[in-house]
């Protein structure tokens, strides 16, 4: 056999592997089987049409917050899908410029949670040994706060103090404030997936090239736990809704007249059997929505995690 | 295993310190602080104002306060006056001691008002979970011994919605329902009452009393049968394949013997652990449907207390609750350690 035969059997060999099996990239794995979830994809189709409703809230002929005395306590007609409210507004308008104040909580605590949770869980499970004790035992006092009861009492205290950047009961007050009192799950599902990473051959190979601790870190063990961090951050949205609607149904969250899905119901109790579509939709919005994140999430975990690696580690 | 217990027993009193001061310094970093309260009053002058700040101890600096609200300050002689002689002593006993304080609104002891309402916070939650334990531990049984079964397709299904419906929506809907749209078909009465714990002006009665838990009950199980449901499944679809069923099989145990067995037993145990950890969410949960269904308990105590800013009520329920959180989670790692002889204590 000539060098040159060798090298045409090899070419051959490398032909043939590229045409049978082109290279996927990992965000075409994902997809792939994310698609396969046929749960996750009504809730992505799902979740889609509500925000971009909620985008398109200021199309909608009606004002959401001047009244209009005349159509008080209309009831669900063409012209107002969801009826009015007691100052005459038309509901629909005001649910989704509700839908805008939620979402945007829903993704600011997030935000907010990630950032806090995220660098103190790679700080707590690359190290360990005294600074993993010191800050766990700040998340520990942290999770024996009772949450809703805290963040009632923040939100009371907030409305009578003025605090500089934190405006009473504007809607980033209430994000930041539910945010700094849930980056406890983001930290800890952080920090199982450093302390599981960190002892791997690649991360030894990468110290051993000279990389430096903030390197490690940062680009090779933190995009390898991408996927729960990703799962964890859109149940997260979800979570996030649920809070901030029930802090504003209890009248501690949004104030009127920024509508929210939450305050929206809280006038609604008082009325309930006279004028129920009140009650009804902006409710209905919250839980469609809340069940679109948890079915994407369910999807986003079977695609990005489908030996559940990490959904063992989480415990 | 005494040894790990008094070790973590010591490891929660700092914390619950650590938890206490900051809710402390929060609540007295609200601004008027306690006294806000009486200067809407119109006989408050600035004298009585400077005597009262004097009695409560609210001239000293936060620390001195904390320590007072803490151990009280019947050892501490102050000068109610003003004229810098000291005259009396002080009359708190402090939290150590069981003096919460004294309720804004209602000059109670705050301690008193939590009494008052305990029992029916106590009374609600644990009918609620008997009634979660009733549904969801078969229903998660059977979803994982029937795998992708109709019932199990049904049952998830469910689950999924019974998570992600908002509490107090759910409760809405259930007046909506049950009290304004359905009749009893005999008396032409509302089906179940809109709230309350049992009619005003009548005797006693178990068939009242059941009638006024049906819908509160309801709304507060729905989402923990849900989550329960779920977690069962998943536990016992993580035991069906472990070696020691396989060897129970080999063995020629019974098919049913080896499910309930020995892989209900080991699927229970992480059941037994989340419950202790969620016990103290369970609790605050019932804030909504004592809001809803005008329940007297702790919830709403909180809720009226908030919005009332009856600040020592607050405090009190807050530590309380810190306090339940610690040891839920102390429970769940020596229940865990204890049914799982795997465990070590280290």
């Amino acid at each position: 056999m000539t060098k040159s035969e060798t090298l045409d059997k090899h070419q051959d060999l490398t032909a043939e592997t590229t045409t049978s099996r082109s290279p996927e990239s990992m965000s075409a794995v994902v997809w792939r089987r994310f698609r396969r979830h046929p749960g996750a994809v009504a809730g992505a189709i799902v979740l889609s049409i509500i925000v971009i409703a909620v985008l398109l809230a200021p199309l909608s002929p009606y004002d959401p917050v001047k009244s209009d005395i005349k159509n008080r306590y209309q009831a669900p007609s063409i012209e107002h899908p969801f009826g009015t409210d007691g100052l005459g507004r038309d509901l629909l308008t005001r649910v989704l410029y509700g839908g805008r104040v939620s979402l945007f909580v829903g993704v600011m605590v997030v935000i907010i949670t990630s950032i806090i949770g995220i660098p103190t869980g790679m700080v707590a499970g690359y190290f360990g040994g005294w600074v993993d004790n010191i800050l766990m035992r700040i998340l520990d006092a942290a999770l024996a706060l009772p949450t809703l009861l805290v963040l009632i009492l923040l939100s009371a205290i907030l409305r009578e103090a003025d605090v500089p950047y934190l405006k009473s009961n504007s809607v980033m007050t209430i994000a930041i404030v539910i945010g700094i009192l849930s980056w406890m799950t983001v930290a800890r599902l952080v920090r199982a997936i450093f302390l599981s990473l960190r002892e791997t051959e690649y991360v030894t190979a990468a110290r051993a090239l000279g990389a430096s601790t903030f390197v490690i870190m940062v680009a090779e063990i933190l995009p390898n736990g991408f996927g729960p961090i990703i799962v964890e951050a859109t149940l997260g949205i979800g979570y996030a809704i649920m809070i901030e609607s029930g802090l504003s149904f209890l009248g501690f969250g949004i104030m009127p007249p920024t509508p929210s899905w939450g305050n929206l119901l809280s006038n609604a109790q008082s009325h309930l059997i006279e004028y129920p579509w009140l009650a009804i939709f902006p409710g209905l919005m919250i839980f469609l929505t809340i069940i679109a994140i948890n079915y994407i999430g369910d999807g986003l975990r079977d695609a990005l995690d489908p030996y559940k690696v990490f959904s063992k580690i989480k415990e | 295993m005494g040894q790990y217990i008094v070790r973590r027993l010591l490891q929660a009193i700092p914390m619950l310190l650590i938890v206490s001061i900051l809710l402390f310094a929060l609540v007295n970093l609200a601004p008027g602080g306690p006294l806000s309260q009486y200067s809407r009053s119109r006989r408050m002058t600035a004298e009585r104002a400077a005597a009262l700040k004097r009695q409560f101890g609210l001239d000293k600096p936060l620390a001195v306060q904390y320590i007072v609200w803490l151990v009280g300050n019947d050892w501490m002689a102050i000068d109610t006056d003003g004229n810098g002689i000291t005259d009396s002593y002080g009359t708190r006993k402090g939290v150590l001691r069981g003096d919460f304080g004294f309720s804004y609104n209602t000059r109670e002891p705050v301690l008193n008002e939590i009494f008052d309402r305990l029992p029916n916070t106590i009374y609600l939650m644990t009918v609620t979970l008997i009634v979660v334990g009733i549904v969801a531990i078969p229903v998660g049984i059977i979803s994982a011994v029937k795998q992708y079964s109709k019932f199990d397709l049904t049952a998830t299904t469910l689950s999924f919605m019974g998570q992600a419906i908002p509490e107090f929506w759910l409760g809405l809907l259930l007046i909506l329902f049950f009290y304004a749209i359905l009749e009893n078909p005999f008396t032409g009465e509302s089906l179940f009452p809109p709230g309350g714990m049992y009619t005003i002006g009548e005797d006693f009665s178990i068939w009242d009393r059941i009638h006024h838990l049906i819908l509160p009950v309801t709304m507060g199980m729905v989402g923990w049968v849900a989550w329960y449901s779920r977690f069962l499944r998943s536990s016992m679809l993580d035991v069906k394949n472990q070696d020691y069923m396989r060897t129970a099989r080999a063995k020629g145990a019974s098919e049913r013997k080896v499910l309930y067995k020995h892989g209900l037993k080991n699927a229970l145990i992480p059941l037994v652990t989340m419950f202790a950890l969620d016990f103290p969410y369970i609790f605050a949960g019932s804030l909504y449907v004592e809001i809803i269904f005008s329940w007297p308990g702790m919830g709403r105590l909180y809720y009226n207390a908030a919005t009332a800013r009856d600040y020592p009520i607050l405090l009190a329920v807050l530590i309380i609750g810190a306090v339940i959180i610690l040891i839920s989670n102390l429970l769940a790692d020596i229940g865990y350690a204890f049914l799982d002889p795997r465990v070590r204590f280290d």
